[in-house]
C-alpha cells in the first residue's frame, strides 16, 4: 500500500502526520505490522522529515537528465534540433548550436530526429538522493529523500526516480510519501500511482481554498481516494468540516491546537514523544486508511 | 522616462511561515505612503486574495504547454511512440488495440510525434489556468489559477508578475510587491528573476532554519539582496538566536521578529490584513517596522 501525505497550502503539517504515522505503524507488534516499510521524503525543494526521523544516511545516488551534446565536426547546421525541441532549449545560430540545460526537459527528440547522428546524450546532474535507515523498537524502516540542486527549475524527475528505486516491492508492505506543498506538477508526480492520498489542513480560508485544489487533483485527476486530518484543529472557523461534509470526504483525525506540538516541532521532536497517547491514535490512522483501500480494491473488482 | 519601478518579492523556502501575511500587511501599509501594484506568485494555492478583497476587472485563459494526441483510427499499434517516450505517458494498446496518451503523464515534448511513422500524432496546447487582473484597496493585484495539477507555474508566475511590472511602469507605480511560492524550484525561480529585493519569512523551527538556507542560497544564486524576518518568533527562544547567528554569518539582516498570536488566523478569517484588522497590537507594530525598513532599501 502506497499513502501520499499532502495538503495544497504550505505548513499545515504533511511532514508531522507522516513523521508520526511511521513512527507509530513501525512500533505496531510484527504479527500486525506491514512486513516493509518505506518512507520518502517528495518535497524535494524542501525536505524536512529527517529532522525529525534522523536516519543514518548512507548511500547517494546522483539525478540527472539525459541532455544532448552535439558533434561539431558531424552537425550542419540544419535547424531540425531546434525546430523539434519543444522547450526552446536547443538553438542553431549560424554556425554555432547552443544548449540551455536549465531549460532541457531531457525528452531526446532532437537526438532522435538529427539526420547526420550528431548528437549524443550526456549526464546532467540536477539533483540527488539520500538513502538510510530509521528505527523503531530496533526496527530497520527504509528511508529515502530527494534533493533538488540549487537553481534548478524541475523537481518532478527527483521525485520520479525516488519514487522508482524506493517504493517497497513486498506484497505486505507500507510507503508513505511526504509530498511538497501546492497543487502542480511535483504534487502530481508524488500522488501517482498511491493507494490513498491523505490531506493534512487547518481550519482556516488559506486552508480550505488550497485543500478544494487538492481534492480536485487527487481524487478527480488522478481518481485515487482522499482522507482529510484537520490539524491545529480550534483555531480559524468550520469551514473545512462544512466542506468535507459536503464533498464526502473523511475526516479521519483531529489534531488541536496545542503549543507544546508546536514547540516540539520547533525542536525537531515529533508528537509521539511529547504525547504517547498519540500511538494509538496514529495506529487507528493507519488502520482506517487500511480499511478504505482495501474495501476500495474489493469494490472495484466486485 | 518613467523610473523602473522595485520589486519586492517575499520567500520562505518551508510552507506555512506566513509569506501572504506579511504580504498582505505591506500591501496595507506601503499604499498609504505610495502606490504599488501586487502579484500573487503562488498561482498553485494563490490566497492573497482572500484578504485583499479583490474586484475582478479582467480574466485571461492561461494556455501552455503541449499535449498529445493519438488518432485510434490512423494508428498502428507499432509501439515507437512507446519506445520514445521517456515520461511513461503513453500506454500500449491491449492485443492490437490503438495506444493512448496519458495525459496527467505527458511531458508535451512531441518526440512521439515525430517518431509515429503514420501521422496518427498531434499535439494541441491546453489551457493550463486563468489569470486575472482586479482591483484592491491597495492597488491593482494580478494573480492567477493554475488548474489541478497543471504544468509549467513558472510560466504563469513570469505572466503575472510581468503585468504587475508594467501596470506599475505604466502608472509610475515605484513598487511592485510581489507574494512569492514556497519551496526553491521553477515558480520560485521564475518569481525571484528580476527582483530589487527579496524578503525571507522564516518561522524558528529546525525545519524553518533548514529551508531557510536553501531558498538563501537560491537568492544569492540569483544575485538578489536578501532581507530576513523571524515569524512566530516566541515559539523558540533558541532557533530564534540559531537563524539570527546563521543571518549574521550570512550578512543577512534579520529585520524582525514577530510574536506569535491567534490574532493573525483571526484576521484571516475576517478576510483583512492584521495590520488593518488589530492595528494596536505588537505584530501590527513589528510589521509597520518592516515597511519602513524595505523603503530605506530601497530608497522609496
Amino acid at each position: 500500500m502506497q499513502i501520499a501525505i499532502a495538503s495544497g497550502k504550505g505548513g499545515t503539517g504533511k511532514t508531522t502526520v507522516a513523521v508520526n504515522l511511521l513512527l507509530a505503524v513501525g512500533s505496531m507488534v510484527p504479527s500486525t505490522r506491514p512486513e516493509e516499510i518505506v518512507f520518502l521524503d517528495c518535497d524535494v525543494e524542501a525536505p524536512n522529515a529527517h529532522i525529525f526521523l534522523k536516519p543514518t544516511l548512507k548511500e547517494t545516488d546522483q539525478v540527472g537528465l539525459r541532455q544532448p551534446k552535439v558533434d561539431e565536426t558531424k552537425c550542419t547546421h540544419c535547424g531540425t534540433c531546434a525546430k523539434v525541441c519543444a522547450f526552446n532549449a536547443i538553438a542553431v545560430l549560424g554556425q554555432k548550436v547552443i544548449v540551455f540545460p536549465e531549460l532541457c526537459h531531457g525528452c531526446g527528440s532532437c537526438t532522435y530526429n538529427c539526420p547526420e547522428g550528431a548528437i549524443h546524450e550526456v549526464f546532467y546532474p540536477t539533483g540527488k538522493l539520500e538513502w538510510g535507515t530509521v528505527y523503531v523498537n530496533r526496527h530497520p524502516m527504509k528511508f529515502g529523500q530527494g534533493i533538488l540542486n540549487i537553481g534548478e527549475a524541475m523537481a518532478s524527475p527527483v521525485i520520479k526516480t525516488l519514487k522508482r528505486k524506493g517504493i517497497a516491492k513486498a506484497n505486505d508492505s507500507l510507503t508513505l510519501l511526504d509530498a511538497p506543498p501546492g497543487n502542480a506538477c511535483p504534487v502530481v508526480e508524488t500522488m501517482r500511482g498511491t493507494d490513498f492520498v491523505l490531506l493534512v489542513t487547518e481550519p482556516t480560508p488559506f486552508g480550505l481554498h488550497d485543500l478544494r485544489t487538492a481534492v480536485q487533483v487527487a481524487r478527480d485527476e488522478l481518481h485515487i481516494p482522499v482522507g482529510v486530518v484537520i490539524n491545529r484543529d480550534g483555531v480559524g472557523d468550520k469551514s473545512v468540516d462544512a466542506f468535507c461534509n459536503e464533498a464526502n470526504i473523511p475526516i479521519l483525525m483531529r489534531i488541536p491546537l496545542e503549543r507544546r506540538i508546536a514547540e516540539a516541532y520547533a525542536e525537531g521532536i515529533s508528537i509521539l514523544e511529547v504525547f504517547p497517547e498519540y500511538h494509538r491514535r496514529f495506529v487507528e490512522l493507519y488502520q482506517q486508511i487500511h480499511a478504505i483501500v482495501h474495501n476500495n480494491k474489493g469494490g472495484s473488482r466486485a | 522616462m518613467n523610473k523602473d519601478p522595485k520589486q519586492v518579492v517575499i520567500l520562505s523556502g518551508k510552507g506555512g511561515t506566513g509569506k501572504t501575511s506579511v504580504a498582505a500587511s505591506l500591501a496595507h501599509l506601503a499604499a498609504q505612503d505610495l502606490s504599488l501594484s501586487i502579484a500573487d506568485a503562488d498561482v498553485d494555492a494563490s490566497n492573497l486574495d482572500l484578504v485583499l478583497h479583490p474586484q475582478r476587472i479582467e480574466e485571461h485563459a492561461f494556455k501552455s504547454g503541449l499535449l498529445a494526441h493519438i488518432d485510434p483510427q490512423r494508428c498502428i499499434s507499432c509501439g515507437q511512440c512507446y519506445e520514445a517516450c521517456r515520461f511513461d505517458a503513453i500506454i500500449p494498446g491491449f492485443k492490437g488495440a490503438p495506444y493512448k496518451v496519458d495525459p496527467v503523464a505527458c511531458e508535451g515534448c512531441n518526440a512521439c510525434l515525430y517518431q509515429c511513422p503514420v501521422n496518427a500524432i498531434t499535439s494541441s496546447e491546453p489551457e493550463a489556468g486563468l489569470w486575472f487582473y482586479s482591483q484592491t484597496p491597495y492597488g491593482p493585484l494580478y494573480h492567477a489559477h493554475l488548474f489541478a495539477g497543471a504544468e509549467n507555474s513558472g510560466k504563469l508566475v513570469t505572466l503575472v508578475k510581468q503585468q504587475a511590472r508594467l501596470k506599475a511602469l505604466d502608472d509610475q507605480r515605484p513598487l511592485v510587491l510581489i507574494d512569492g511560492p514556497p519551496g526553491i524550484g521553477c515558480p520560485v525561480i521564475s518569481s525571484v528573476s528580476g527582483a530589487d529585493l527579496a524578503l525571507l519569512v522564516v518561522e524558528p523551527t529546525l525545519s524553518g532554519a533548514h529551508d531557510l538556507k536553501r531558498v538563501l542560497q537560491t537568492t544569492l544564486h540569483f544575485g538578489v539582496k536578501t532581507l530576513a524576518l523571524i515569524n512566530k518568533a516566541d515559539l523558540s527562544q533558541k532557533q530564534c538566536q540559531e537563524i539570527e547567528a546563521f543571518c549574521q554569518s550570512q550578512d543577512i539582516p534579520v529585520i524582525a521578529r514577530i510574536p506569535y498570536n491567534t490574532l493573525v488566523t483571526e484576521a484571516m478569517v475576517q478576510g483583512q490584513p492584521i495590520t488593518a484588522y488589530s492595528e494596536g497590537s505588537a505584530i501590527a507594530q513589528a510589521l509597520h517596522g518592516v515597511w519602513s525598513t524595505i523603503k530605506t532599501y530601497l530608497n522609496l
